[in-house]
């Protein structure tokens, strides 16, 4: 069962490097993600049995995460055939320096993105680091030609970037996967395997100077991955280069993949007694990627550029949750799940505006209600959204972190953060009403969003407004189990 | 001070010139010539003895105490380095250093006398001179450091005494990098391909001949004569590293003997397959031989 | 343990060499022949226990590390028609002084771990750790797009020299794994680097300096 939520997109992946009528070619895109979302939906009432000597299996951290990527995949992917329709078979104007490019062959596009969703499956159903480490770095591969879709300096510049920054990055998780290795040796060698309940169950063996390091090494490593500061710097000129869809589930999975990454690693400190010292490097990390976050909110004048930054800022508030812990641990999960909902849908809405308006820069940008009405309602609403407004979801997740942190008895670091939050709030406010409200700058053409622009954010819209109302039972029981396993007590 | 100990002196003021002639007679070797008699060295050295100097006038007492406080210094190095496991005239505990702060006496006065000169030349060669000597002094320095701390003695003569062949099974590639990083500070030193030419008389090549062009005489003579008794004694270095210690010591000698002259031939072959690097790239190889003398101190501490 | 020993001076000396070059084509054979050397390095840490997964893990990374990589960055150099590199950020003297030191900073920090006693060599974790920086510093000084695929190449090699010597107990599958990573990885910036030299006209990526705040 395992195996064929991994090897599905797989499979279906090489596979479009086969097909050649672009009908097939997107039929299979969305059938692939149908039957995906489907099988990882019945994860949640059958678990599946572990497979490969307990390397993979589901356990709940990797449940959630499986269901934010396959979710999250099955909604862009709509978007996707709609957008594949309106740019392939043309050659495009760049909007701000006026030259032509051409775009990928679709056939490079959709097979990446299908090896895409299944290096992402792989990390959340790996129970084995080493696998992990291995899933991560094909995200990363798999994920470069889709940056590079529109074929011109600027993305390739932000590809090249991408590239290295994050293959360096993870080439030093790599050193943490060994140095976790030697300290989980013993001295007549007979070590035990990376396997993340082996070492959760003799966590007290490990060798602490080794594991203090490694852990630092996972910091830097999957942090980069992650898009905490001040190892974001790929961060913005990739999600402001790649098409939107793409920036989607950069932002929504990869993101939190990374993340996952580093949560195997606090429960295998917790178990350790490391708890509390990562704790510390989570706070600063996060705090840090706060105020980074929002000092280049500031000012901006690229609103992709501004999106990409905000995902800075909100994996900050995570990483914060995780090292207040507490009831922070189940808020930063929280969290994770509503950042990605939220994002994912102001990344689809901003394609839409590009696709009309022809311009990444925020000044040029006006009068979106008028305009598009459907696009500009659903881009407030996603303003409220992921600034935390209530009633949406993210309210409730910020809300449970910043009380954590008066409860442990951190009061100065939430209102350090509740300062910052504002500073972000006032900020976006200006450039998210500024491009809603008044009139266009040149005549636009009256033409109707297309299905394809408007359902898939309004579905991850209203999920976002239902998470914010209630937290289901049942994903409720799962934040509070990981929650646990990061020690923190809900 | 007894009697064996005049034998690396008596050795090296006698079979020091037919070095260059080893060197000019490999590299004719290879360039398919007859080239100089083996002894052509000792020819010129007595032609030149034999000559008047002549001095510029714009030159100073400087100019003729130079070659004569540098032939004095090296002499006096001499007398510090052992060969064959027989030890040396003086030795005591820090003698490494005395050898060393030798032949920057020598090196500066030359350099002085060159500057004395007032020509432009020669002072294009003086500054070249104490570049590349800033950069091989201190790899010097490091390999000599390094020996020191492998065999734990801090005199030339003690310190060559234990290299045996055990020490080189035990830290072979300690050794084996010092020796690298030697035989490029020799090169260096003593103005051989590829740092320097030592036959042409061309701006674009001159770095050692160019501070010597105005000397004549005895003066040539004595300059000529230090120049090989240098090249004595850094041979003199390599050999108390790499040589096997037998327990016989005339062998010892004879062996000692023997590999100063297999230096010579391999001095002849490098600078017979090699052209001189370029002026810029120098220092990269400079640096690069007190990178090796800098790793093999790193390697040797643990 | 001698040859072993051989083996991480080499590696030194190739990291040295890297550092102070300028030549595209040559630091491309010292990268290649470090990976060769290092791909014998599993063989030659666990003398005492051979096996066929040793074996075919030092086949497929002298493969791939000296033929396949070489192979594909030259095509790479030719197609962006360069032979050297331009001067980079730190000078190369600079750069060896750098070497030098950073290898004086991975013995202390060494001393500094416990170490455990099946490892292979005393040196084998300091010359990993060098090689990890003279890599993350190639990667920083350098200014064209080739020298810091070769950067990540020796950082990369570093970790692998780590990798061997401690870590017996790392499976086959995860080391294979790592080298296809490995693989795809610099696949994929070499086709990077085609599409850079095509679109800009040459391969330094300190102009690539368009996206900025």
């Amino acid at each position: 069962m395992i195996y064929i939520l991994v090897l599905l997109p797989l499979l279906a992946g090489l596979a479009m490097f086969a097909l050649t009528r672009p009908a097939m070619r997107r039929g299979l895109l969305l059938g692939t993600a149908l039957a995906h979302t489907a099988l990882a939906a019945s994860c949640w009432k059958w678990t599946p049995s572990p497979a490969l000597n307990g390397w993979l299996a589901l356990d709940a951290a990797g449940l959630l995460f499986l269901s934010i990527t396959s979710g999250l995949f099955l909604v862009v992917s709509f978007y996707v055939v709609g957008y594949l329709g309106q740019e392939m078979n043309k050659r495009a104007t760049d909007e701000e320096e006026g030259f032509l490019f051409d775009n990928a062959p679709e056939t490079v596009f959709i097979g990446c993105l299908l090896l895409f969703l299944s290096a992402m499956t792989l990390v959340t159903v790996s129970q084995h680091f080493g696998l992990i480490w291995v899933a991560i770095e094909a995200t990363t591969l798999a994920s470069a030609p889709l940056i590079y879709f529109h074929r011109h300096h600027r993305s390739l510049e932000a590809t090249w970037k991408y590239l290295l920054i994050c293959s360096v990055g993870i080439a030093l998780a790599l050193l943490a996967n060994f140095f976790l290795g030697v300290a989980a040796t013993q001295p007549d060698r007979e070590g035990f395997p990376l396997v993340l309940s082996e070492l959760v169950a003799r966590a007290h063996e490990l060798q602490t100077p080794w594991l203090k390091v490694a852990c630092l090494l996972f910091f830097v490593g999957y942090g980069t991955k992650m898009g905490l500061a001040p190892l974001h710097t790929w961060l913005p000129d990739a999600h402001s280069e790649a098409p939107s869809a793409v920036s989607a589930l950069l932002s929504g999975a990869v993101l939190n993949c990374a993340f996952l990454g580093l949560v195997r690693m606090q429960q295998v400190c917790v178990a350790a007694g490391l708890g509390g010292w990562a704790q510390e490097v989570w706070i600063a990390l996060g705090l840090v990627s706060i105020v980074v976050g929002a000092v280049f909110i500031l000012g901006q004048t690229d609103y992709k550029r501004l999106l990409a930054y905000s995902s800075v800022e909100h994996m900050g508030i995570i990483a914060l949750g995780i090292g207040l812990g507490g009831a922070g641990a189940f808020g930063a999960m929280l969290h994770a799940v509503n950042h990605s909902l939220a994002k994912a849908m102001l990344f689809l809405l901003s394609g839409n505006i590009i696709t009309r308006y022809q311009t990444k820069n925020i000044g040029h940008v006006r009068g979106l209600l008028s305009v598009a009405p459907a696009t500009g309602l659903l881009w407030i609403m996603g303003f409220l959204a992921i600034t935390g407004t209530p009633p949406f979801g993210l309210f409730l997740s910020k809300f449970i972190i910043l009380k954590a942190a008066f409860d442990t008895g951190h009061a100065w670091i939430a209102i350090v953060v509740l300062v910052f939050l504002a500073v972000i709030f006032i900020g976006m406010t200006t450039v998210f009403f500024g491009m809603a409200q008044g009139e266009p700058q040149k005549p636009m053409p009256r033409i109707r969003d297309r299905w394809w622009q408007i359902a898939p954010p309004a579905v991850l819209g209203l999920l976002v407004l239902c998470l914010g109302l209630t937290v289901p039972e049942t994903l409720g029981n799962v934040l509070r189990q990981i929650a646990a396993t990061l020690g923190g007590t809900p | 001070m007894n009697a064996i100990s005049l034998i690396p002196l008596l050795l090296a003021l006698v079979l020091s010139p037919l070095l260059l002639g080893v060197i000019n007679r490999t590299k004719a070797i290879f360039a398919g010539r007859c080239g100089q008699p083996l002894l052509q060295i000792y020819s010129d050295l007595w032609k030149l003895l034999q000559k008047g100097a002549v001095y510029s006038r714009t030159t100073t007492w400087i100019f003729r105490a130079g070659p004569m406080i540098g032939l004095a210094a090296v002499l006096t190095a001499v007398m510090l380095m052992p060969l064959g496991k027989c030890p040396a005239l003086l030795a005591f505990p820090g003698d490494f250093l005395l050898f060393i702060g030798l032949l920057g006496l020598m090196r500066f006065f030359t350099v002085v006398a060159a500057l004395d000169t007032g020509s432009s030349f020669e002072g294009m060669g003086a500054s070249r001179e104490v570049f590349f000597s800033a950069l091989t002094e201190p790899a010097l320095f490091v390999v000599l450091l390094t020996l020191a701390q492998q065999t734990g003695q801090f005199s030339l003569t003690a310190m060559f005494a234990p290299v045996s062949n055990a020490h080189w099974l035990h830290s072979g590639p300690v050794l084996a990098l010092v020796v690298l990083a030697l035989m490029i500070v020799l090169l260096a030193e003593n103005a051989r391909i590829p740092v320097d030419d030592p036959n042409t008389h061309l701006e674009l090549t001159m770095v050692h001949e160019v501070m010597v062009l105005d000397h004549s005489g005895p003066d040539l003579a004595f300059i000529l004569y230090s120049a090989a008794l240098k090249l004595w004694l850094f041979a003199a270095l390599v050999v108390g590293i790499v040589l096997p210690v037998t327990d016989s010591a005339w062998l010892n000698l004879l062996l000692a003997v023997g590999g100063m002259f297999v230096i010579a031939v391999i001095v002849g072959v490098i600078e017979s397959v090699m052209a001189r690097l370029r002026l810029p790239v120098v220092p990269q190889l400079l640096v690069g031989a007190g990178a090796f003398a800098a790793v093999a101190f790193l390697l040797g501490l643990t | 343990m001698l040859t072993t020993n051989l083996i991480l001076i080499l590696v030194v000396l190739s990291n040295l060499k890297l550092l102070g070059s300028s030549r595209l084509g040559a630091s491309i054979r010292v990268v290649a022949a470090q990976g060769v050397v290092l791909g014998m390095l599993p063989i030659l840490a666990h003398m005492n226990e051979l096996s066929v997964r040793f074996a075919v893990l030092a086949v497929g990374t002298i493969a791939l590390k000296g033929v396949v990589f070489p192979w594909f960055l030259f095509r790479a150099v030719r197609e962006a028609e360069v032979t050297r590199e331009i001067e980079p950020y730190v000078g190369y003297v600079a750069s060896l002084v750098v070497g030098v030191l950073a290898l004086g900073v991975s013995f202390w920090m060494c001393t500094r771990l416990p170490m455990p006693e099946a490892i292979a060599s005393p040196w084998l974790a300091p010359v990993a750790l060098f090689s990890i920086f003279a890599g993350l510093f190639l990667i920083i000084s350098r200014k064209r797009a080739v020298s810091q695929v070769l950067g990540f190449l020796v950082l990369e090699n570093g970790i692998y020299t780590f990798g061997v010597g401690v870590a017996a107990r790392t499976p086959l599958l995860v080391e294979a794994g790592v080298l296809l990573d490995v693989f795809v990885a610099v696949f994929v910036m070499g086709i990077t680097i085609f599409h850079i030299s095509r679109e800009f006209d040459h391969i330094e990526i300190d102009r690539l300096s368009t996206l900025k705040d």
